[in-house]
């Protein structure tokens, strides 16, 4: 019963994405690049959630933590390259 | 599965989707980055939140198996989406970024200048 509307939620995460995409590419600045990644690495962990649904199998449950991390973890090193122009510091040049 | 969870599973799933859905087109329709930055990382958490929690009660109801990963997944999200956020408008501001230009309100500039008056 629940089948057509795992179906309808897939469509329109994926409609969502196309959105991000068109960010993406035309962004004006760089910041603009990373928040539209961001959402899209958010986007597809939901995409893994119904997907998971739709095969009806709990193997893929360890994948969404992963790409949260690995989303989580890409944004921060982006954040401080911005804003620092180094991702790792190295402090004790004399 | 009885009909009672499959109705809370559909309406979370659904609520998930239209809320990614928000934020996808704030993403396209709003003037500049900061504006842009709070759109996504609310209702993009939001959303997904809502979808990993539907799909943790599907699989409650369907094999009556907790998934412990889910709700961890979850209260990750809730920390770190925000966060992420903050650090990269943050970096927008650092690195010189532009307000719309309609917008009135500026408090961070002041607190720059005033702190780099105090170093000298």
């Amino acid at each position: 019963m629940i089948e057509p509307i795992l179906h309808v939620t897939l469509a329109v995460l994926a409609i969502a994405m196309i959105g991000l995409i068109y960010r993406l590419v035309k962004g004006p600045t760089v910041p603009d690049r990373v928040i539209a990644l961001d959402a899209m690495g958010i986007n597809l962990v939901s995409i893994t959630a119904v997907l998971s649904m739709i095969l009806d199998t709990s193997n893929y449950l360890d994948v969404i933590l992963l790409i949260g991390i690995l989303a989580f973890i890409g944004t921060v090193a982006f954040a401080k390259f911005l804003e620092k122009g180094e991702v790792i510091e190295y402090d004790r040049d004399q | 599965m009885t009909v009672t969870s499959e109705v809370f599973i559909a309406v979370l799933l659904l609520i998930g989707a239209f809320l990614s859905l928000v934020a996808a087109f704030g993403l396209i329709r709003l003037p500049d980055v900061y504006t842009r930055n709070h759109a996504a990382s609310k209702s993009a958490t939001l959303g997904v939140m809502c979808i990993l929690l539907a799909t943790f009660f599907y699989f409650l109801a369907a094999d009556g198996f907790f998934s412990s990963r889910l709700l961890l997944g979850i209260a990750f999200f809730f920390i770190t989406a925000p966060v992420a956020g903050h650090l990269i408008s943050r970096a927008a501001y650092n690195s010189g970024v532009k307000m719309w230009d309609q917008s009135v309100r500026d408090d961070l500039k002041d607190k720059a200048k005033k702190e780099a008056a105090s170093k000298r």
